[in-house]
């Protein structure tokens, strides 16, 4: 125990170190008290008052030496209090399903060593039998610990709307019995995959560019980037989850030359390299070779390469384009999804000209699932523009422009369309 | 005798909304009065729950699990069991096994009814 302060400067100490404990601690904390608890509001109420009381407790003996134990134990002593005051009530209420480890200890003493339970909540938030938006929803809530409102903002909704998604699907997990474990060597490949999708759609949410609180959006990504560091410590031999920090880090690093003075979208090609966090692209190719490694790579660790192999260019022209192709090929085929082709597209007319990354482009408007996807329009108008064919282009920037979300992108494309129609006049 | 499935459909309550005390009462008193029923009209009844909410419904197709109830118009009930398992992976794993080639299997938790 450290010595206790005195005064408002001791007070402000506290607050802060309970701040930080809990942006580092609350997984661990709560997951471990769910355990406990066996039910998920006990063990969220349990934990949260941990951290209440933690302000009082630290302010008068000290900040213990190992914080997120102190909270641990103290959220998990609480929660076995209710359960025993409420025991005949518990006793009809369905229970989170732990049938491996509850009643390992019940009401006995703490173990010595509190076990890491973070991945049980992780699997149990990303459960496939929750809708994706439950998935982030509670993701974001018990893992990252964030409130329903601040939920709510990051994906423009109303508060009410987040706090029945969250209710409703806290309700599926005790009413369905939705078990809190980590999957098995069988079912863990897909699991994870769920896992690791929820985690990049926080990212990219948070990464595209601002229809909503920039600050808030932002924190999105530094959550993402939380969330797939954690994973890699709890499950260091999974190369995808590798590939995802990765693929994270290296498009993160180009995030302060994504806009212009105005505003408006910043194309890849015309972005200030030298502006680029050297740093993340660095730690981001590290693990990528690592990533790589060993077997085929999967959906996540394939974009990370490709994403490598943007950040080491010095410029778009100078780019490998070539080897970029390859793994787009070998992307497709591991994740054939119809966005990855138009994204390869633009591969192929870097590699071999204009007109053949048309034709791709032009094959792919035959495929439904891309109608009314606005990178279709906006890649189109590129190509046409670059063909100097401006009235064709000049139709497929105004249909970019109205399928667009977000100011950024309008007004790049606002740009973009007046360029064409001076063109051709 | 021929052995049949009764399936009761009625509206559900909002989510959150609890069942209020006396409604419940009655419930359980007039699906009693209904068991006696049966047994004195020369009929004899099989097993019967009460399911949760629909909200609770997780459904599979092939091998994709998504949350929900089944709810397409093309198809239409056509067999129903009972099962137990120990939690809903196990029960979704069931759900894969059951033989519904041309649609998919919903799987429900049953309501306990026991503590009233």
């Amino acid at each position: 125990m450290t010595q206790p302060r005195e005064g408002d400067g001791g007070a402000e100490h506290v607050r802060s170190a309970v701040a930080e404990a809990y942006r580092r601690e609350w997984a661990f904390v709560l997951a471990a008290t769910a355990r406990v608890a066996g039910d998920i509001d006990i063990a969220e109420e349990c934990a949260a008052d941990a951290f209440g009381a933690a302000l009082d407790t630290w302010l008068r003996d000290g900040i213990p030496t190992r914080p997120g134990a102190w909270l641990t134990t103290t959220a998990r002593r609480r929660a076995l209090d209710v359960l025993r005051r409420e025991k005949t009530l518990r006793a009809k209420l369905p229970l989170l399903i732990d049938p491996e480890a509850r009643g390992a200890y019940g009401d006995a003493e703490e173990p010595d060593v509190i076990p890491d339970d973070r991945l049980r909540l992780v699997f149990t938030c990303c459960h496939p039998a929750l809708a994706r938006e439950a998935q982030v929803a509670l993701t974001l809530r018990l893992v990252c610990g964030l409130s329903t409102g601040e939920i709510a903002q990051a994906f423009l909704v109303s508060e009410p709307t987040m706090a029945a998604r969250v209710t409703r699907a806290k309700k599926k997990i005790a009413a369905a019995r939705i078990p809190y474990r980590v999957p098995g060597t069988t079912d863990l490949p897909d699991r994870l995959d769920a896992v690791l999708t929820v985690v990049h759609l926080l990212f990219t949410t948070g990464h595209a560019a601002p229809t909503g609180d920039q600050l808030v959006r932002h924190d999105l990504v530094e959550r993402a980037i939380d969330l797939a560091r954690m994973l890699l410590l709890l499950m260091p031999d999974e190369r995808e989850v590798r590939g995802l920090l990765a693929l994270m880090l290296l498009t993160d690093a180009r995030r302060a030359t994504r806009l212009d003075a105005e505003g408006r979208l910043r194309l890849l090609e015309d972005q200030d390299r030298a502006q680029w966090d050297v740093a993340a692209i660095e730690e981001g190719r590290a693990l990528v070779f690592e990533a790589l490694r060993g077997g085929r790579p999967g959906r996540f660790t394939l974009q990370a390469a490709i994403a490598a192999l943007h950040g080491e260019a010095p410029t778009w022209e100078a780019t490998d384009w070539r080897q970029i192709l390859d793994l787009y090929d070998v992307l497709l085929t591991a994740w054939p999804s119809p966005v990855v082709a138009l994204n390869r597209a633009v591969a192929v007319a870097m590699v071999h000209g204009w007109a053949s990354g048309l034709a791709e482009v032009e094959r792919l408007e035959a495929d439904p699932r891309l109608t009314g996807y606005r990178y279709l329009a906006s890649t189109k108008a590129d190509l046409l523009r670059r063909l100097d064919r401006p009235e064709e282009a000049a139709v497929a920037y105004r249909e970019a422009l109205a399928l667009a979300d977000n100011s950024a992108e309008q007004r790049f494309l606002e740009t973009r369309l007046a360029e064409t129609t001076s063109a051709t006049t | 005798m021929a052995q049949y499935l009764i399936l009761i459909y009625q509206p559900e309550r909002a989510e959150g909304e609890a069942i209020p005390p006396e409604v419940w009462q009655q419930a359980m008193e007039a699906h009693g009065r209904f068991a006696e029923q049966v047994v004195q009209s020369g009929g004899k009844i099989l097993g019967g729950e009460a399911l949760q909410s629909t909200s609770t419904a997780t459904s599979i197709r092939g091998d994709v699990v998504t949350d929900g109830p089944f709810a397409e118009t093309k198809e239409a009930l056509g067999g129903f069991y009972l099962v137990e398992a120990n939690d809903l992976d196990h029960a979704l794993a069931i759900g894969k096994l059951c033989p519904a080639p041309e649609g998919g299997v919903e799987v429900r938790p049953v309501m306990d009814t026991s503590g009233g």
